[in-house]
């Protein structure tokens, strides 16, 4: 029993930073229909600010996360204008391709600059609860707090305020709000902005988590919040969270019950199966094509 | 019609002046020795140590004039190609090398995962390959037969020697009798030393609890390692690179795991130290070489290494510097600049004295047969604590 227990709350500390990647994939998607095939590279950058803060500026854990989280936004921000803007009209193909681009650039500029993997310094001091056989540490404990503030925030956000109107209205429609003095540019960055962030936050928490990063380990992670976002019914805000939290509990309790070398084998094969009980994804809500 | 015919005549004559200028660079007073390091990738700190020192022991070689072959001296002409931490990469750049550049000989790579490939296309292009770092078996055996491939050779031991002298150490001289192991299942050589380890430890009386495994690039091992607290080992077996073993411990502590930890040669690099910290004090692991207890002839290498690049010489650098040595005597005995002279000569070299202590050779196989120590890392430092014999 407390076995299960220890390994579901293994699968929160992950899940938490699968969501929060997978927010910055659905909520491009949801206001673009473009998938930003770069996003798990913004999430390694985010993890590469946390390093060059805390090593060579010296600050503490606040800090860090609020500047990497900015910084991460403003290139996100970047990143639309000089990438993504010119090619709104183009076909989905070619954002697509240019997403991927983008993400191979941030790797191999940040491999041209160290390709050796590097090492996060303890930002918070680590403590190990035991109670019994569980063991819980704090540091698994603010993964997991600080994602749900996060994912709260946004929430309210995007359904409580006059912006996350404006966001939903234009991936409800991007020829008519215009037209309603919504300034589009605007909350497209905006959305970047956020998302990208999110993606930002999940790179210092993964960091803090997991402290030795480098230029490759946005790929698969990437790839899995990817999957998260389509699971959760990609588009949808809530439904990209339950998506994160899925895929962690399962790939750790297959590995917790099979042996681990079919974990990955298992997982995938069961969001298989869901997605062809349920092809829009858990909350996601089918979109018949206008002809 | 014509223009397209003109058009296509155009290319192929560029396309062979291209080629034309690339073989053309074949100047008749070097020996071209191609290197294949892991300069990018997933283990930067192998190939950077492979590189530095290659580059020092050619330029030892060079500063004499180079090399006294029958009729006048050859200078060594050094070609370093990155593998970037890929299989595929490290293919082509041994074809590459081979067939562009014409090398007499290569060197690397290190990591056994991206060995394989390149020791392929050498064996089958007849050309010596010799291999500082890589332990599995596999690489140089041939892939359909199972003999022994003929052009590949290493400056290493092998796993199933590796995989017994851990098993025997933490058995004899650790005295537990409860291993756990985890180790990365998608490549060679965590997979093959891993399990060697459990035959020899279930062997010899000791009892595998549990055998967990993960794939490259993972980094949250907490599902494996809840797995493993549950199953009460008394010690754990981590037969990784040491860019994953940082992870792998802190994890295990987080997770109230208060057992030691051991792993094998690829914990060996500087790097280590500076991802773990104090976490991996006072465990233990196996290699090929212990700087702080080295012979004359090693201190020298450990000196001039230390003043040209400022750290002390890893395992990989080391057997780098050992592979150019067995080239250079090879070389000398074959007494031509030629890729099959190269090769039986370097095949008849018995015995071998290098930094990384004495190796010897066996009739008809690459494999040397070498002794290992095993270091203790204490205060983030690497310790000789003992010998293991053949």
């Amino acid at each position: 029993m407390i076995y299960i227990f220890q390994q579901l709350l293994n699968a929160l500390q992950l899940g938490s930073i699968y969501a929060l990647i997978a927010l910055g994939y659905t909520m491009v998607y949801g206001i673009l229909a473009m998938i930003n095939f770069a996003h798990g590279d913004l999430f390694m950058i985010g993890a590469f600010f946390c390093f060059l803060i805390a090593v060579y500026l010296h600050l503490s854990f606040v800090p860090t996360l609020l500047l990497s989280m900015l910084g991460v936004a403003c290139l996100g921000v970047l990143i639309e204008r000089l990438a993504y803007k010119p090619l709104r009209n183009a076909p989905r193909v070619s954002a697509i391709i240019t997403a991927l681009g983008v993400g191979l650039f941030l790797e191999n500029f940040t491999l041209a600059l160290s390709p050796y993997p590097q090492h996060i310094p303890e930002l918070i001091t680590n403590t190990t609860w035991n109670f019994g056989s569980l063991s819980i540490s704090s540091l698994q404990i603010i993964v997991i707090v600080l994602s749900l503030v996060l994912m709260l925030v946004l929430d309210f956000i995007v359904h409580r305020t006059k912006t996350g109107i404006a966001m939903r209205a234009i991936s409800w429609d991007k020829t008519i709000v215009p037209l309603m003095g919504v300034p589009v540019n605007k909350i497209i960055s905006l959305t970047f902005a956020i998302g990208t962030g999110l993606g930002g936050a999940a790179g210092v928490m993964y960091g803090l988590a997991y402290p030795v990063i480098d230029p490759y380990m946005g790929i698969m992670i990437g790839w899995k919040a990817f999957i998260c976002a389509v699971v959760g019914g990609i588009g949808n805000v809530r439904g990209a969270m339950i998506g994160g939290f899925i895929l962690a509990t399962v790939e750790i309790m297959v590995a917790a019950f099979f042996p681990s070398t079919y974990r990955d084998f298992v997982a995938f094969s069961l969001l298989l199966v869901l997605l062809i009980v349920r092809p829009y994804g858990i909350l996601g809500k089918p979109q018949p094509q206008k002809v | 019609m014509k223009k397209s015919v003109i058009l296509c005549l155009a290319i192929t004559l560029l396309i062979s002046t291209v080629f034309l200028i690339s073989c053309s660079k074949n100047d008749p007073n070097t020996i071209k020795i191609g290197v294949i390091a892991e300069l990018t990738g997933d283990v930067p700190a192998v190939g950077t140590s492979c590189k530095n020192a290659a580059e020092m022991a050619v330029a030892e070689i060079n500063k004499d004039g180079g090399i006294q072959l029958a009729d006048k001296k050859y200078k060594v002409d050094l070609i370093i190609e990155d593998n970037a931490g890929k299989a595929d990469q490290a293919a082509s750049s041994a074809q590459k090398l081979i067939t562009q550049k014409n090398v007499v000989a290569i060197v690397g790579p290190n990591v056994s995962r991206y060995t394989m490939p390149a020791a392929e296309i050498a064996e089958s292009s007849k050309v010596v390959l010799i291999t500082p770092w890589s332990t599995a078996p596999k690489v140089s055996l041939d892939s359909k037969t199972n003999a022994s491939k003929k052009y590949v050779f290493r400056a290493c031991f092998i796993d199933p020697f590796q995989g017994r002298v851990v098993a025997k150490f933490t058995l004899d001289n650790l005295k537990l009798k409860k291993a756990a192991v985890l180790y990365d299942v998608a490549s060679e050589y965590n997979k093959g030393i891993a399990e060697i380890f459990k035959e020899v430890y279930e062997k010899n009386g000791g009892k595998v609890v549990a055998f967990e495994t993960y794939t490259t690039n993972d980094k949250d091992f907490s599902s494996q390692l809840t797995k493993i607290k549950k199953a009460a080992p008394q010690i754990i077996f981590l037969p990784n690179y040491y860019s994953e073993v940082p992870l792998q411990i802190q994890q295990a502590k987080r997770l109230g795991i208060n057992v030691p930890f051991i792993g094998s040669d690829s914990w060996g690099s500087e790097e280590l130290l500076k991802l773990c910290g104090k976490d991996c004090n006072d465990y233990y692991f196996s290699t090929h070489y212990a700087a702080d207890a080295a012979t004359p002839a090693t201190k020298k290498f450990i000196e001039s290494y230390k003043a040209k690049y400022g750290s002390t010489p890893d395992d990989v650098a080391a057997l780098t510097y050992d592979s150019f040595g067995l080239l250079l005597q090879a070389i000398k005995t074959a007494g031509k600049n030629d890729r099959q002279a190269l090769r039986d000569a370097l095949a008849k070299i018995p015995q071998y004295d290098g930094v990384t202590g004495s190796m010897q050779f066996k009739e008809g196989s690459g494999d040397p047969i070498k002794s290992a120590v095993i270091l203790k890392i204490k205060d983030g430092k690497f310790v000789w604590f003992a010998n293991a014999k053949p």
